[in-house]
């Protein structure tokens, strides 16, 4: 029963509470640069998914052998080969996509969402719960990401999956939906200014649903308040 | 029997905001009717949209945010924003750029940053570069003077050009800018720019169709008639002197500097100061006491920096006219202007030894 307590509150913390994109602002400069269209977002998210599962597992087995002094350097080599691991690999198989992400994709070693699970948490917890962390981490950036791709392409240039042939293979020219017909792009949407706009409405929106959230919850919490006055009144 | 002690300004202007505003428009119309009379009937009609647009935003936005809805939609502010759009567009740009430019100045640049008051950035200019950023085609497509034109352009035609992009008679807007020699009209500033950059001096560019006998044939009037409604909010004390004497003596001095070292490649400078926005911003985007600086010696600088800006972006940059760009360059400067201009505190004297670090208080 604890054991998958655990787990839902690691899920719970990496895919809302504790969202490395919406709520640690962690890892904004892939976050906004890459998700101009809905691919080039889940390319970068998968990329980021298995790196961090990989190296939480990972930085969580050695972690009885790592001196205190030198961790972050062995933290950076591992996130740094698990990276290029991903990049020959995407060098290798999805080569138009590897185009479009350019320096984005090395430079997942320095995104601080990474580095700051191995530290936060895998160097401190058990393999299983270090991976699993990892994955609902990475999941709540991807979906993050994914969110953010899908409705800057939107507004930007009508469409969804556009080049998903890129991720996916020439099957996948057949995902490309054109929502609506745009004469011209709206070059802002698709410009860095563009994702900063519609990134502040995703944590505004995401503030909100929190408050409503707790709106909710006081009532109860004064329920259980007034009982224990009513228990210290009768002893 | 209550004593009130109220702090700090105790002299008050009585008039309100509305009615400010409200001068404030009037004050722009001299300008409005000289670009009717030159250019036709499409900025009227981007007024127009842009109004309509501004206060569906910024009712939409209000009772989103449950405040007080008729004294804000109507203290004029949003409807001046939308005033300001619909006179810098393009004449014959589609009608979705006044509709995307008015909802993104009043919803994103006014109202997420809290209304009214709490704006760090003026919002027509905000919209006006978010357009130009993200449309440069249609924000680029400058309609000729009617005189100039080939073609007619009568009411009807620039309500359909402005609707479906083309005239009543199927004339498309490229085919618009024409000139009776059949190459395409650029606005001055954009001439004497590109025509440098061909290989042509300014006294040449100056035989352009577009220049006319003066500084450019329309734009001379229309920044007339914003000089004369700047001079006019002045009269009524409506407007700081500070901002616009500055820029304009900035701007003045700047090109003054450049057609004295070189003239052939340096346009004079009343040709800077009666072409483009340079009136309009000088008297009535500048003069924003939201996003500008406020005190005395803080707004000669806010001007100067204005001003200084506009010539080297018009000189040297991308873009033919700069106002804009300049104007949110220094919205962005004017906090930290305030903070090097404090003014002193009553009483204390400059020369009575104090400390002269204002900041040990």
């Amino acid at each position: 029963m604890k054991f998958t307590d655990e787990y839902k509150e690691l899920a719970w913390q990496g895919l809302w509470k504790n969202n490395p994109g919406l709520v640690q602002l962690l890892g904004l400069c892939p976050l906004l640069a890459v998700t101009s269209t809905l691919t080039n977002a889940i390319g970068l998210g998968l990329a980021t998914l298995f790196v961090l599962i990989c190296s939480n597992a990972t930085v969580s087995a050695i972690r009885q052998w790592v001196p205190k002094e030198i961790r972050i350097p062995i933290f950076v080599l591992i996130i740094a080969s698990f990276v290029t691991c991903v990049q020959l690999l995407m060098n290798a198989y999805t080569f138009g996509l590897y185009q479009s992400l350019g320096i984005f994709l090395p430079l997942i070693v320095t995104n601080c969402a990474i580095i700051g699970r191995a530290e936060a948490y895998a160097s401190k917890n058990p393999v299983k719960q270090a991976s699993f962390d990892g994955l609902m981490m990475g999941l709540g950036f991807l979906l993050v990401l994914m969110l953010l791709g899908a409705v800057r392409e939107v507004l930007g240039q009508g469409t969804l999956f556009d080049g998903a042939n890129l991720l996916l293979g020439d099957w996948a020219n057949v995902l490309r939906i054109e929502v609506y017909q745009l004469d011209t792009q709206f070059l802002l949407v698709i410009l860095p200014p563009g994702a900063f706009i519609v990134m502040g409405f995703f944590i505004a929106i995401k503030n909100v649903i929190d408050e409503r959230i707790a709106q909710a919850k006081p009532k109860i919490v004064n329920q259980e308040i007034s009982r224990v006055r009513v228990n210290f009144d009768e002893k | 029997m209550a004593f009130w002690i109220a702090s700090s300004p105790h002299n008050h202007m009585q008039s309100e905001t509305s009615a400010i505003m409200r001068l404030v428009i009037y004050a722009a119309l001299p300008g409005i009717l000289a670009q009717w009379y030159f250019f036709g009937w499409g900025n009227l009609i981007h007024i127009s949209l842009a109004i309509i647009t501004a206060l569906v935003a910024e009712f939409t936005v209000l009772s989103l945010r449950e405040k007080k809805i008729t004294p804000q939609l109507f203290d004029g502010s949003a409807i001046l924003t939308a005033v300001l759009i619909g006179i810098s567009l393009p004449a014959i740009a589609p009608w979705w750029i006044s509709v995307i430019g008015a909802a993104f100045a009043i919803i994103i640049v006014k109202q997420l940053y809290g209304g009214l008051g709490h704006n760090p950035f003026n919002p027509a200019m905000a919209a006006y570069v978010m357009l130009l950023i993200s449309f440069p085609l249609q924000m680029t497509s400058w309609q000729p003077p009617l005189e100039l034109m080939a073609l007619p352009l009568s009411f009807l035609d620039t309500l359909s050009v402005i609707i479906s992009g083309f005239t009543i008679d199927g004339y498309s807007v490229e085919q618009l800018r024409m000139h009776v020699d059949g190459f395409t009209m650029a606005t001055p500033l954009d001439t004497v720019k590109t025509n440098l950059t061909l290989g042509l001096t300014v006294n040449e560019s100056m035989e352009n169709p577009v220049i006319g006998n003066n500084f450019g044939i329309g734009w001379e009037w229309i920044n007339a008639g914003f000089l004369l409604g700047g001079l006019f909010l002045l009269a009524k004390k409506a407007i700081n002197w500070a901002t616009p004497f500055s820029f304009l003596t900035s701007l003045f001095v700047c090109s003054l500097v450049a057609f004295l070292l070189s003239q052939d490649s340096n346009a004079s400078t009343m040709f800077h100061w009666f072409n483009g926005a340079c009136m309009l911003g000088a008297f009535f985007i500048l003069t924003d006491p939201v996003s500008g600086a406020t005190s005395i010696k803080g707004r000669l600088i806010f001007g100067a920096l204005a001003g200084f800006l506009v010539f080297i972006i018009r000189k040297y940059g991308g873009y033919p006219d700069a106002v804009a760009f300049s104007v949110l360059l220094c919205n962005m400067a004017a906090p930290l202007i305030d903070q090097y201009t404090r003014p002193r505190t009553y009483g204390h004297n400059i020369t009575n030894n104090a400390p002269k670090n204002t900041g040990n208080e």
